[in-house]
């Protein structure tokens, strides 16, 4: 029985000990898809938030005698219009610029409060197993009754119009979908031995839903998140097209296409841009989330 | 060995519900465990052998309450749980290591992470732990430099095993339950994980619950073996003596079905026929008529219980028991 030369010979020593999340970041810079969309995101992000010092026109101010003018059009001023004007005469490029700042907000913000939600009530769910998992997803499912954009109409509706009403109303839209995705992860990892090892070296759930279940099933519903990003975008410009959303003249790309609608015919090209930019943004994220699922993909 | 055991189980009990239809109610019960009793001296290993199924798996997840048990009661070292003993005392003293060395790791920690997460859930400190999780890894073979920062992905099945094995070390466990801890490696690595797990448990005076299926490898470890079937304990003993004269009709088939490489040890008995019948619901009497060559009215209608049959052996069949009626009672009891 003499001990056996450790197995640790097998492995070259020189190999270096990064992170999870570590190796996450590298395989994502290596992906173009992913990074080009990255970088598509952050212009758009950055070109919002310094709207007021990129020189642009008046976002509100409007002209009744340059209405609708098409793309490149150039006043007698001498101020040229880049992306053309909407149907009351306001710079499209300065209203789509500013308009991305709200339109981004109600893209990102509910999904992010779905998502603490929804991964909260998940991983509970999840974890505990039992009445409590039923009585979470049951109540859960009930959402699921109704199509996705009727609910957020319909709460809209209820509670008025207006950003923070949308706002909620989106929120209670993806917290289903977060909370199912959450809750099937970490049953999952629930019944993984690591989970019970660590029962039985004593620690309570909430240590073991800390430091066992957490990175496990984070990252996965991050990524769900991630896409739901798009949608909450669509949605959002859905409910101000209803009038549910934002109100004129707030420009919002979802309230720029429903307003511009009527131009369909004489400016196809400027009615189009609100639409086009939900379509980039959101193709984006979809991209982006894409890429991040392969990223975090660990192959044995 | 002292007169008082390290571990006493008695009438141990787990059905697992099987729960069906439009709401969820109770059909039947899955009879994982039927009031099973044994013991466990100080410093032995008790092997635990049996098909799939038998119940070895839930046994030891009973042990330490990772499952909770219908009845039954364990007392561990003259402490009954919940009569001197917590529950997380007891998980103190008896850790566990899991077949699947994979699953059995969190993907995200290190294993050094891992190790030290129990010693950090009792309150060590953090630099301390991650001393303790290093000098595990060199007790289990594992240069910690290399080792401790590695995640599992990164590491061989046998190599997995050894962290698995100084994880569960990491709380100064008094007895180790492996619970088909090296089945699934390599002959060779296998060889290593029991190498070592002998010399660990000389060094700290351990004392092992050893599941397997694995007959030879029982034998190799195991002071004593206990063979299960359909939930209930068939037969028990010290190993030599069962493998040597099998006094189960079971215990004597599973024997016989283990291959050997001597000419002159192949039996030409008949290996079981068949799977075991199916644990929602057991035949009535002994579990094992229904296979059994030596099957009788009496093994049809009355369980047979387990009874002393020689030295620090028992043995649950009819045969062993001259009152019970059967054909062959008594004569075999006799000759011992």
């Amino acid at each position: 029985m003499a001990p056996p030369p450790a197995a640790a010979t097998i492995l070259p020593p020189a190999q270096r000990h990064r992170g999870y999340w570590a190796g996450v970041g590298r395989r994502l810079l290596r992906d173009r898809v992913a990074m080009a969309c990255a970088a598509v995101l952050l212009a758009i992000l950055l070109a919002a938030l310094l709207a007021p010092w990129l020189g642009l026109a008046d976002p509100y101010r409007g002209s009744i005698a340059r209405r609708l003018r098409p793309i490149g059009f150039t006043t007698p001023q001498g101020f040229t219009h880049w992306l053309g004007t909407d149907e009351q005469g306001r710079d499209m490029l300065a209203r789509l610029v500013h308009g991305a700042r709200l339109s981004l907000f109600l893209g990102v913000v509910p999904v992010v409060n779905a998502f603490v939600i929804g991964s909260a009530l998940g991983i509970l769910a999840g974890y505990a197993g039992g009445k409590v998992n039923m009585a979470i997803m049951r109540t859960i499912d009930v959402f699921y009754a109704f199509p996705s954009v009727l609910l957020a109409i319909a709460i809209s509706g209820a509670l008025g119009a207006g950003i923070s009403n949308s706002l909620l109303s989106l929120t209670i839209v993806f917290v289903p979908p977060i909370a199912r995705v959450a809750e099937s992860v970490t049953t999952s990892v629930r019944a993984l031995d690591f989970v019970d090892a660590a029962r039985a070296s004593g620690a309570g759930a909430f240590t073991i839903i800390r430091v066992h279940v957490l990175g496990n099933v984070l990252g996965p519903v991050f990524v769900y998140a991630t896409g739901l990003v798009s949608v909450a975008m669509i949605l959002a410009s859905g409910l101000s097209f209803l009038g549910l959303g934002t109100r004129p003249p707030e420009p919002e790309w979802g309230l720029m296409l429903n307003t511009l609608r009527t131009a369909i015919y004489s400016q196809p090209l400027v009615a189009a841009l609100p639409g086009a930019m939900i379509f980039v943004v959101s193709i984006c994220f979809n991209l982006l989330s894409d890429g991040l699922r392969s990223a975090m993909d660990v192959k044995l | 060995m002292s007169a008082q055991p390290l571990l006493r189980v008695t009438g141990l009990r787990k059905f697992f519900p099987v729960r069906g239809g439009l709401l969820g109610r109770k059909v039947a019960d899955v009879q994982a465990v039927d009031g099973i009793s044994f013991e466990v001296a100080r410093g032995e290993t008790l092997g635990i052998v049996g098909e799939s199924g038998c119940g070895k798996s839930t046994t030891a997840r009973l042990l330490i309450r990772l499952v909770e048990p219908d009845a039954g009661e364990i007392v561990f070292d003259g402490l009954g749980l919940g009569d001197g003993l917590t529950l997380s005392e007891l998980r103190r003293q008896a850790q566990m290591v899991f077949q699947d060395s994979y699953a059995s790791l969190n993907p995200r920690l290190t294993v050094g992470d891992s190790i030290a997460f129990g010693p950090r859930v009792h309150g060590m400190k953090a630099a301390a732990a991650r001393a303790l999780a290093q000098d595990l890894l060199r007790r289990v073979g594992l240069d910690p430099a290399l080792f401790a920062g590695r995640y599992p992905h990164e590491l061989s099945g046998g190599q997995r095993q050894r962290v698995n094995i100084a994880r569960a070390l990491a709380l100064s466990p008094r007895l180790l339950i492996l619970d088909e801890a090296v089945s699934a490696l390599d002959k060779s690595v296998e060889a290593q994980v029991l190498n070592l797990l002998g010399d660990l448990k000389a060094e700290l005076g351990l004392t092992y619950v050893f599941i397997s299926h694995d007959l030879d490898v029982v034998r190799f470890m195991s002071d004593r073996v206990m063979v299960m079937y359909l939930g209930k304990v068939v037969e028990i003993g010290d190993v030599e003596a069962i493998y040597a004269d099998p006094r189960h009709p079971y215990t004597a088939a599973l024997l016989s079905a283990m291959p050997s490489t001597d000419p002159d040890r192949r039996t030409e008995e008949a290996p079981l026929a068949g799977d075991p019948p199916n644990p929602i619901d057991p035949p009535p009497g002994c579990r094992f008529h229904t296979r059994c060559p030596f099957a009788e009215e009496p093994c049809r209608r009355a369980e047979p219980g387990l009874n002393p049959a020689g030295d620090r052996r028992q043995v649950a069949c009819h045969v062993n028991d001259p009152s019970s009626g059967h054909s062959r009672a008594g004569r075999q009891g006799e000759a011992a």
